[in-house]
């Protein structure tokens, strides 16, 4: 049976209802069970093997601009819809926080929860996507050496005293684009291998990191970003950690219908189609 | 132990409803999960300068580990404590998983899903009265939701607890405007798939009762 059809075959509740059925956990229980069944019906692929630290050239005539980004600071990159950005830690000392904001409407963003449950992992790596929270694909992991970043705890903020860390970076950019505190949600840090043990504590496994790690994030929307060049607050070294980053924008064609990151999942596949409405 | 015959306040919050209430400095708000399985998304605003607000990574970095329970302090974007969980029967709330809306509920379950009521709607309705809005919702408290992550990431709403009367307790520790959406999810179990009315009760700090 087609999706489409299955979909077509679950009755309304409010149909079910008025045919005598009075037990709505039951109907909604039946709903859920057809819906999963339907999405599981093309199994989630098997996710692409991590980037080589020396594949995945990017062309001198690809690139647009190219920025390196002192420890400690922030800087401010926006992307079309067919661009991404390659962001090295040269050093293998740092880790990157990520914010960002859908160009044409600020109030669409960033959205670290969306983003692990529609995938059912708060482990991003080479094929995943990162989502906003209006069911849209805001960047898609196309390179990635390391697949050992974090969702769950956030930036360094100035407690324990660290002048320049991830929570004023964040504001300081924000205000230069005209926003403020209300338009900083949480935030993606990449290159800060964070993971949760069987008791729930926060894990830094700090081993993962390599000199040389990049990933590139390819915009699905034209977008603006925030990176901030910081020691993740997990990392035992910080915040003397740390090394300037290397900041690439470059062109990048938008996602094609057999792209990796657009058939990693139905849900996925579903949020690239609300992403290319945007653009049709 | 605070006592229900004393409260200063008692409401009953209607399935798939919104709530919201200024909760002063040491007052004590109680949320009861009256039939059981029935998640309960909550905000934290700082009410003299609401962009302070409910973080929930500041909130995990601060204790250190992934879920919320007896103990927890309730951190804010600027890294202040807003509140305490002061009592909970249940032992593991989620913080990570955000509130279901529309939008996601089409991702993650069909389109067709996308007309169902959600928390989001919820929490823009009752944000608007306090001169909020969609821009102000971040990632919130998931009170009696549980989301176990693995060590290898995995993220998995499961079933709500079961059994009637899990409480838990919310102790202010500056003035905070809390709003609740009572979640109206029904694609998923994290409300036994049958949005049920949640309690609320308000205590006046210890020293004053």
């Amino acid at each position: 049976m087609q999706v489409g059809q299955r979909f077509r075959a679950i009755l309304a509740k409010d149909e079910i209802l008025e045919q005598g059925m009075v037990d709505i956990a039951e109907v909604n229980r039946r709903r859920y069970e057809a819906l999963r069944a339907a999405g599981q019906d093309a199994a989630p692929r098997t996710l692409p093997l991590a980037t080589a630290l020396d594949g995945a050239p990017v062309a001198d005539a690809a690139v647009i601009a190219r920025e390196e980004v002192p420890f400690g600071w922030y800087t401010t990159v926006p992307l079309r819809r067919g661009e991404a950005v390659r962001i090295v830690d040269k050093s293998g000392r740092s880790s990157v926080s990520v914010i960002g904001w859908r160009e044409a409407d600020t109030s669409e963003r960033l959205n670290c929860a969306d983003t692990a449950k529609v995938q059912w992992s708060a482990a991003l790596s080479k094929g995943r996507v990162i989502l906003t929270d209006m069911g849209r694909v805001f960047l898609s992991l196309v390179e990635d050496t390391s697949g050992a970043h974090d969702l769950l705890v956030g930036g360094s903020t100035p407690e324990g005293g660290s002048t320049r860390n991830t929570r004023d970076n964040f504001l300081a950019a924000a205000s230069k684009l005209g926003l403020g505190l209300r338009d900083i949600a949480p935030c993606v840090t990449f290159f800060a291998p964070v993971s949760v043990d069987s008791g729930g504590r926060f894990v830094w496994n700090g081993h993962a990191k390599r000199a040389g790690d990049f990933v590139d994030l390819r915009a699905e929307m034209d977008l603006v970003l925030v990176l901030s060049n910081c020691a993740h607050p997990l990392d035992p070294a910080r915040p003397a950690a740390g090394g300037p980053l290397t900041v690439v924008r470059h062109r990048a064609p938008p996602a094609a219908q057999d792209d990796a990151c657009r058939t990693m999942s139905p849900e996925i596949a579903r949020a690239f189609d609300f992403t290319d409405r945007l653009y049709a | 132990m605070p006592d229900p015959s004393n409260a200063i306040h008692v409401e009953e919050v209607p399935a798939e409803r919104p709530w919201s209430r200024v909760l002063k400095r040491g007052q004590t708000l109680r949320i009861v999960d009256i039939e059981g399985q029935q998640a309960v998304d909550a905000l934290l605003y700082c009410l003299d300068v609401p962009g302070e607000r409910y973080s929930a990574q500041d909130t995990l970095r601060t204790q250190g580990s992934a879920y919320l329970g007896l103990g927890t302090k309730l951190v804010s974007n600027r890294g202040r404590v807003m509140a305490a969980i002061t009592a909970d029967t249940c032992g593991q709330h989620d913080t990570s998983a955000g509130c279901c809306s529309c939008e996601s509920n089409a991702v993650r379950f069909g389109e067709q899903t996308k007309y169902q009521h959600a928390c989001r709607e919820n929490f823009i309705l009752e944000l608007s009265k306090h001169g909020l809005g969609k821009r102000d919702i971040v990632p919130n408290l998931n009170f009696f939701m549980n989301v176990p992550i693995d060590p290898s990431g995995n993220f998995t709403v499961v079933d709500g607890l079961p059994g009637s009367g899990h409480y838990v307790d919310l102790t202010a520790e500056m003035d905070v405007l809390c709003v609740l959406s009572n979640c109206p999810q029904v694609n998923n179990p994290c409300n036994g798939f049958n949005p049920t009315p949640v309690r609320v009760l308000l205590w006046d700090p210890l020293s004053a009762r």
